[in-house]
């Protein structure tokens, strides 16, 4: 498994790069490829400008169906999300962005859990299956 | 960070996105863009993306502000090249890049720009 920093927009790519490599190497289609990585850029970015800087992890996992899929982690020490509900609705926003980087993130993957509390952290897990 | 750059070809700016974007880029292209558009009174922007691998909601978002931009400063945008796998992302995403017109290729761009101007 691999640990990579979230601390500049560089990381962010170099995320976004080591997803895509992963996602080719697991079998992905380029469709889903596409999805994965850009998934893990708008959550990377999140752990960068909502988080403060944190870490990203990606690995390849395996289901109980012998489907092959890859799993990216991203957690940071920010300020946390009060109401995650809230959060994950279309169109809410701190102020910045559209409103689409978190509920469009988990359209685009397969698995999605979102664990936060306020004042300790975020951390996401998504999981993308190979069909 | 990496810089893309602009050219100007008769009455419209040529971008051609060939690296790997991160956000300072795209807002540094947002900038560059204007500048030029004021200081050669082009007519049209074409921005290229057959290279670009993904469109996130802030990369995206950013494409769609620097149509409305251009739009100031008398000058039509047309994004060209956008790969299937993009378009598809971009949907699901719930992007819809209102505002933005889009073509096949550059060549088709630059004729959606002939025609309108």
């Amino acid at each position: 498994m691999d640990e990579l920093p979230i601390r500049s927009g560089d990381d962010v790519v170099r995320v976004r790069q080591q997803v895509r490599v992963v996602a080719a190497k697991t079998g992905l289609s380029l469709v889903d490829q596409t999805k994965v990585v850009t998934a893990a850029s708008e959550l990377a970015r999140n752990a960068l400008v909502h988080g403060g800087g944190g870490t990203a992890s990606v690995e390849v996992v395996t289901s109980s169906h012998g489907r092959s899929g890859i799993k990216i982690g991203f957690s940071d020490d920010g300020p946390g999300i009060p109401d995650i509900d809230l959060a994950l609705t279309d169109g809410w926003t701190t102020g910045q962005g559209l409103g689409l980087g978190l509920s469009g993130a988990r359209r685009l993957v397969d698995e999605f859990e979102l664990t936060s509390k306020a004042g300790s952290g975020t951390s996401v897990v998504v999981v993308k299956w190979s069909r | 960070m990496e810089r893309v750059p602009i050219l100007k070809i008769g009455q419209t700016l040529f971008v051609s996105i060939q690296i790997d974007l991160q956000d300072e880029s795209v807002m540094r292209l947002q900038e560059d863009l204007a500048e030029e558009l004021g200081a050669t009174g082009a007519h049209g922007v074409i921005i290229d993306i057959t290279a670009v691998e993904i469109v996130d909601s802030f990369i995206g978002r950013m494409l769609a502000t620097i149509g409305s931009i251009s739009r100031l400063f008398d000058a039509e945008t047309v994004l060209v090249g956008m790969r299937p796998a993009v378009a598809i992302t971009l949907t699901e995403l719930g992007l819809s890049l209102k505002g933005v017109r889009t073509a096949l290729n550059a060549e088709k761009g630059l004729a959606l720009l002939n025609r309108s101007t």
